[in-house]
């Protein structure tokens, strides 16, 4: 039986909220993304996902902090992001801190690497934002070879050479987590989640899906072509958004006032010309169920659909009847609808049960210090 | 790889398309009144030398909500895409603005702006502008000249401009200057782009989603 997965992200914003008239601290921001997490895990979602940020007014810059914390207060959601920063990030700290999570998690982790949206963080972290997809690329070539290779020795552009490295602690039952990779726009990054048979996520969530559809389109023609399997069985992701009420009208004028000073659309086109444009969706659970439930028309089978609902200062007791009613109204009719006529053998979004069954079970790969000093066995013929 | 390519377009079958840009804000306009008249005067000049051409027109005014709804949130509406495309696909541009204080208009820069990076790259450009009066002709070659230089398309030497007076003179010399009647400034800036648009390679549009450099190639930090 194949299941679509179905989450939530935030980009983990601290916004005025524009109908009762104040900001949230970052205190309670950070306090109300643990409840959000908890209530996705409670009605049933298979996924949390936060962004990470270097800048107000957003407060995830630790995103492992925070997915440890819910990690020990969950049980079976898997913890994700979007997305981690491949091109400001050192590789190597990527490498440590997710494998860690990973093992405090149980194996519920996965990643999605982006190169973010806010041009300050490259010199801020010092680097250059003309190298963004240079970036990616060797940061990330550099992560996917420390989960799979105990030792390393590495030299790039971008980074200290390495030497005799390992990184620890080494992957939970010898599998690295499961890498996604976000774009909008640029046709490298699908070819690199092609090349490597990782999935891809597109953030369509201000894009018209026609757009999506191209993206799409080229990262699953490029996944056959690097021979990890049909076209068809590409892992790929989609992002999502959406406001509910039972009945639609109040729907819209609850939301309109979130919506027409939000942050990014806020001041442009109206609750309907954007909801027409992107996949925004405000109204009955019926009109979102009927609006995902064709996506798979443009993108073809999909495995993970991911949903933006904690935004524009929505309250957090807003929020979480959101969280519910996606849980509990739309999303169990969202994957019914989504498994009729799914052929058998398109993939679910690999999880760490099913990539430790692809191998023939778990391996401890502990890697053990040789040399009580220096952690490393002494090198022949230096010296 | 792209499903909605329109008809014609820089594609080396099919006639040859002259976009239209006006950026007239008042309807009717003079500033359109000027951009259809070089337009046309475009494809008559191109006719003369055995090209079929047609005009294919971009009216900004309609799409003014459409413009800043891109500028705040990178959405392009249906409309927009298509206007965008169809000015990234044509053989050569016509571009016509009204002058406010001193230079282009908010709508047509808008426009210009949100165009894909590259998109203008080489191609041939016939520049544009209206106003109440003479005095402001030079914002041709000050303000527009500059921008389409930026872009980096072939703008070309002469800049067709229509002060209102000059709807007033279709035949014979002004008795107020030397300036050659404007029907005569169109058909010269009109048979400048056409020498520049006849002899122009047709190569086929750019499509942003195509791979230039092999995943290899990149990984080796080439």
């Amino acid at each position: 039986m194949t299941s679509m997965q179905f989450g939530i992200f935030t980009v983990g914003d601290v916004t005025p909220d524009p109908v009762a008239g104040r900001t949230p601290t970052e205190a309670e921001r950070i306090q109300a993304t643990v409840k959000i997490a908890e209530k996705a895990e409670e009605v049933g979602l298979d996924v949390f996902a936060t962004g990470e940020h270097h800048n107000p007014p957003f407060v995830p810059s630790s995103p492992t902090t925070l997915l440890g914390y819910i990690a020990a207060r969950t049980e079976r959601i898997i913890l994700s992001t979007a997305t981690t920063l491949i091109t400001t990030n050192d590789p190597v700290k990527i490498a440590e801190d997710y494998a860690m999570l990973q093992h405090l998690a149980g194996g519920r982790v996965d990643l999605m690497m982006g190169r973010g949206n806010t041009g300050p963080v490259y010199p801020w972290f010092g680097e250059d934002i003309r190298n963004g997809i240079a970036l990616a690329v060797e940061k990330y070539a550099l992560l996917h070879r420390l989960w799979r290779e105990d030792v390393v020795d590495w030299e790039g552009k971008f980074r200290t050479p390495l030497q005799s490295f390992t990184s620890t602690p080494r992957p939970l039952d010898g599998v690295p987590p499961f890498v996604w990779h976000g774009s909008i726009r640029s046709p490298q990054i699908a070819e690199q989640a092609a090349y490597y048979g990782d999935g891809f996520f597109h953030n369509n969530i201000f894009w018209p899906i026609e757009h999506t559809k191209q993206m799409i389109g080229l990262y699953r023609e490029r996944f056959e072509h690097y021979g990890h399997g049909r076209a068809d069985q590409a892992i790929v992701g989609l992002g999502g958004q959406v406001f509910m009420r039972a009945d639609s009208q109040d729907a819209v004028r609850e939301f309109r006032p979130y919506f027409d000073v939000a942050p990014v659309y806020g001041h442009g086109p109206s609750l309907e010309e954007f909801t027409e444009m992107t996949p925004l969706t405000v109204g009955s659970p019926q009109q979102v169920i009927d609006r995902y439930a064709a996506m798979r028309d443009h993108v073809g089978d999909y495995q993970r659909q991911m949903f933006l609902m904690d935004h524009a200062g929505l309250p957090l007791q807003t929020v979480l009847e959101q969280i519910e009613i996606l849980g509990t109204e739309v999303v169990p009719v969202l994957r019914r609808e989504m498994a009729v006529g799914r052929p058998a053998d398109v993939p679910d979004a690999p999880t760490h049960a099913s990539l430790v069954a692809a191998v023939g079970g778990p391996t401890d790969v502990t890697v053990y210090a040789l040399d009580g000093v220096t952690g490393r066995a002494a090198e022949v013929g230096v010296g | 790889m792209n499903p909605v390519a329109p008809a014609g377009g820089r594609t080396p079958a099919g006639p040859h398309v002259i976009a239209v840009v006006s950026a007239g804000l008042s309807e009717p306009s003079s500033t359109r009144l000027l951009a259809d008249r070089l337009g046309e005067a475009t494809v008559h000049s191109l006719g003369e030398r055995g090209v079929v051409a047609e005009v294919r027109t971009v009216e900004l005014r309609a799409l003014a909500q459409e413009l800043t709804t891109m500028l705040l949130t990178g959405v392009a509406s249906a409309n927009l895409r298509a206007a965008l495309e169809a000015v990234a696909r044509a053989d050569g541009l016509v571009a016509v603005s009204p002058i406010f204080s001193g230079s282009y208009n908010g709508l047509f820069k808008t426009f210009f702006d949100l165009l894909d990076d590259g998109a203008l790259e080489g191609v041939p450009v016939l520049l544009g502008a209206t106003a109440g009066t003479a005095r402001h002709s030079l914002a041709i070659d000050h303000a527009m000249r500059p921008l389409f230089a930026y872009l980096g398309a072939f703008a070309v030497p002469t800049g067709v401009f229509a002060a209102t007076d000059d709807f007033g003179h279709s035949s014979g010399v002004r008795s107020d200057d030397d300036v050659a009647p404007l029907a005569e400034r169109v058909a010269r800036g009109a048979h400048e782009l056409a020498d520049l648009v006849a002899v122009r390679e047709r190569t086929a549009p750019t499509d942003p989603f195509a791979l230039t450099e092999s995943f290899e190639d990149l990984l080796r930090g080439q």
